[in-house]
């Protein structure tokens, strides 16, 4: 065992850019379910959004443009599960299962040719000179684009749905559609336009994994990240900087595990592999004693009557 | 004068059903006009396209002489047309101030906006804090934040539906006085209510709806109740009469009941006693959600309470469920129908079965007796004259009125020992209202214990031997319903909290 081999700094660096896929997947969700809409369908969006930022950037030699096209891929493939759910009025659960499926699917058809080659790198830092600065450069300064850009949504998210009034007709939406349709809001426009940039916000997550993370293309590369974005919405009591938290405790644990394991430490694999779900789990549950609760329509299909 | 809106001829027709048919109306700026009608009557299809929700088939509405055509409720609202509706329209995670900007269309910032909800809620007796949220507050208060939604937008015209009906006595006084206030500052207010003696002491004019049509005008302080209601009915009305009867042994016994409510915006019931006897109706009056959704749980079996806390004939059923007191005969009805006293999805047949199955002999060895459960079926739908093409229909079809009239049948027919039943007749009509209460008489006169929950005061009035009310969870002395009168009722209701406080 040699823990002295774990150097924290990159590692509290490394932790950061582990959270980013799923942070971006669950702030995404977060916003729909606050429309009150259970888009399960995550998985497939991350996966689709990974191959359509990679086979963009493969083409185009942009990374950017990649991130770009995931963001677009992923839109258009939630665009599917607001037909289904808003117009044919379908059940969220099936349509959400069955649009994950659909996009592994989809995604391994469009990949098959891109298996085995490498992307374009993305600037590793953009920012420059002051990722230099000793311990704090690399955890605050030495990251790409896409992480800030991660927390620019959820500081953003958050002080939408908290002080301006289009975040507050999406509460309203998702909290009692009824009321809301009572009061002239065209909850299905508002859900659908919340269903889209959850689809685009994972289409993002999944290209990061796809083009910075990994960085390669293979079938099913997103490995349920998407799930794991989606249990920590409802963990998170579905609030924005909770899930900031349980994005980093979770991408921080996989990372020190990770490490641990490369310094051998005498725990067996499976324990340390356990350990973010478990740790995640444990704190988010202590975190959500309080009294938050459900969005009051969420899942629940809205039909207009009379 | 010009009137501020008149209706020419308006039509809508719904698929199988005219709801409206050539409604004409003028409102005059300052009047309160009333609007009568039974359930199913047109009233709600009416004000809703007053308010832009649905779009007239044929005829024309002018507000002030202009042409008034709303495309939507942000269109009416802009053309002063404010509207305080009887349910789904707050939002019960949300503070006051978020609920009432939601329904503006150019609200101002925040903290200027609760300094003007301070100032209107002072300015018309209102008493409301902006920052609550609106799941904590009692109906009278959420009826406030509706209507100061409203007031805040100045409106010409104010559609109130059913405004009163979750309201203590001294609260329709404050509501009344705010209305009045209202209209000699020349806003018009259009008042939809089944509480004929209401209209009476308010309104200026009403135009009564029968089957989508306008049957007659009248002017409320000359005409009598009793008229009103025939007008609306289309027939003479048969007062619920309670047969003589003699008090018989105690049926059901509840001692130092306590119960926590099982959710967060619910209300804990605290040390609550009382007894019903054989051949006695025990009335429970008291505001929405200060325990009544609680109490009908704890007696029906929904919610566990403690040992000792709720006896039938002495034995205790604590540890009895919904189906074990069924089998012993203690039924109930809760009020809500779609989802608690009726699965919405399925037909009539199968929700009888859902309740009827022990008593009425439905089930042998876990087989279901589909025939009998039909038959069982059919004999509600005729005995309570529930209408619909038939068994198997789905409860969600049913109209409100009907489905009531359907759950409250199910379970008197099943010849309970005791029966708890809250809320039997809202949102019913007055002859269905009427049959439903005298169902409940026939029941108590036949030696059942009958606890009737509801907020229609003179509905329990009617009913009830003896009178209790349900305040924040607490139960007061129940009293002898002859020789009470409203003012000693409104104290019971608000006072009961305030009694207890003194005790300790």
């Amino acid at each position: 065992m040699d823990l002295s081999a774990i150097n924290p700094i990159l590692l509290i660096a490394a932790m950061i850019a582990a959270a980013t896929p799923i942070l971006l997947a669950a702030i995404g969700e977060l916003v729909v379910e606050r429309a009150g809409v259970l888009n399960l369908g995550v998985e497939g969006m991350m996966i689709t959004g990974a191959v359509c930022g990679f086979i963009i950037a493969v083409n185009t030699g942009s990374p950017t443009v990649g991130f770009v096209a995931a963001a677009i891929g992923g839109a258009v493939l939630s665009l599917l599960f607001a037909f289904l759910t808003q117009v044919a009025l379908a059940n969220q659960v099936a349509s959400g299962l069955a649009l994950t499926l659909f996009g592994l699917g989809l995604s391994s058809l469009m990949g098959q040719s891109y298996v085995g080659i490498k992307p374009p790198r993305a600037e590793a830092t953009p920012l420059g000179p002051p990722a230099d600065i000793p311990v704090i450069g690399p955890i605050i300064f030495g990251h790409d684009l896409m992480v800030y850009l991660g927390l620019g949504i959820v500081a953003g998210t958050w002080a939408v749905l908290k002080f301006t009034r289009m975040g507050l007709v999406l509460r309203a939406v998702g909290e009692n559609h009824d009321a809301a349709h009572a009061l002239g809001y065209k909850v299905k426009r508002i859900r659908t336009l919340a269903i889209l940039f959850g689809g685009a916000c994972a289409g993002l997550g999944g290209a990061y994994i796809s083009l910075i993370r990994v960085p390669q293309w293979t079938e099913g590369m997103t490995a349920g990240v998407g799930w794991i974005a989606l249990a920590l919405v409802v963990f998170a009591s579905w609030k924005p900087w909770r899930v900031l938290l349980g994005a980093y405790l979770f991408g921080g644990i996989t990372q020190l595990q990770l490490n641990l394991q490369g310094a051998g430490v005498a725990i067996p694999v499976e324990y340390l592999a356990m350990s973010p779900y478990i740790v995640t789990i444990i704190v988010l549950v202590i975190l959500s004693a309080d009294k938050a609760r459900a969005p009051g329509s969420l899942g629940r299909t809205f039909h207009a009557s009379g | 004068m010009t009137p501020l809106l008149s209706l020419n001829g308006l039509t809508k027709a719904y698929p199988g059903v005219v709801a409206n048919n050539d409604v004409s109306l003028s409102i005059a700026p300052g009047e309160i006009h009333a609007l009568l009608g039974e359930n199913g009557a047109g009233k709600s299809t009416l004000v809703k396209m007053i308010y832009g929700l649905v779009k007239p088939d044929a005829g024309q509405m002018q507000m002030n002489g202009g042409d008034f055509a709303p495309a939507d409720p942000r269109a009416a609202r802009a053309a002063g047309v404010g509207m305080v509706f009887q349910h789904f329209s707050l939002f019960d995670a949300l503070s006051v101030a978020e609920n009432i900007a939601l329904g503006m269309e150019t609200p101002p910032p925040m903290r200027t906006l609760a300094a003007r909800i301070r100032e209107v809620s002072e300015t018309y007796g209102l008493p409301l804090s902006p920052d609550k949220v609106v799941g904590d507050l009692s109906a009278g208060e959420r009826q406030r934040v509706e209507i100061i939604r409203c007031l805040l937008q100045d409106p010409k015209l104010l559609i109130m539906d059913e405004p009163t009906s979750v309201l203590t006595p001294q609260e329709v006084d404050i509501l009344f006085e705010t209305l009045r206030k209202l209209s000699v500052e020349g806003t018009a207010i259009l008042y939809i209510s089944h509480k004929l003696e209401e209209i009476r002491a308010l309104c200026d004019a009403a135009t009564i709806l029968r089957g989508g049509k306008v049957v007659g005008t009248c002017v409320p302080r000359d005409t009598s109740a009793r008229e009103m209601a025939e007008m609306m009915v289309g027939s003479t009305l048969a007062t619920p009469k309670a047969a003589a009867h003699d008090a018989g042994e105690v049926l059901l016994s509840v001692t130092g009941l306590s119960a926590a409510s099982p959710s967060a915006f619910g209300m804990s019931l605290r040390d609550i006693s009382f007894d019903v006897r054989a051949g006695e109706v025990l009335g429970i009056g008291g505001v929405a959600g200060n325990g009544q959704d609680e109490l009908l749980a704890v007696l029906s079996g929904e919610l566990p309470c403690g040992v000792g806390m709720v006896q039938f004939k002495g034995r205790d059923l604590a540890k009895n469920g919904p189906e074990a007191r069924r089998g012993l005969g203690v039924l109930a009805a809760p009020e809500e129908r779609l989802g608690h006293a009726a699965a919405p999805n399925m037909s009539l047949t199968e929700n009888a079965m859902l309740t009827g199955a022990a008593r009425e002999g439905l089930v042998r060895r876990g087989m279901l007796n589909w025939a009998k459960t039909r038959d069982f079926a059919e004999r509600i739908i005729s005995g309570f004259d529930v209408r619909t093409p038939g068994p198997e229909n789905a409860a969600r079809s049913l109209s409100g009125g009907n489905l009531q009239k359907f759950v409250i049948g199910r379970e008197v027919l099943q010849r309970p020992e005791v029966l708890v039943v809250n809320q039997p007749t809202w949102g019913v009509d007055a002859a269905a209202a009427a049959a439903i209460r005298q169902a409940l008489l026939d029941l108590a006169a036949d030696g059942s214990a009958v606890v009737a929950i509801s907020q229609d005061l003179d509905e329990l009035m009617e009913i009830s031997d003896r009178f209790a009310a349900l305040n924040e969870g607490r139960l007061s002395e129940p009293r002898a319903t002859s020789g009470l009168d409203v003012e000693q009722i409104g104290l019971m209701l608000g006072g009961a909290h305030a009694m207890e406080v003194a005790h300790v």
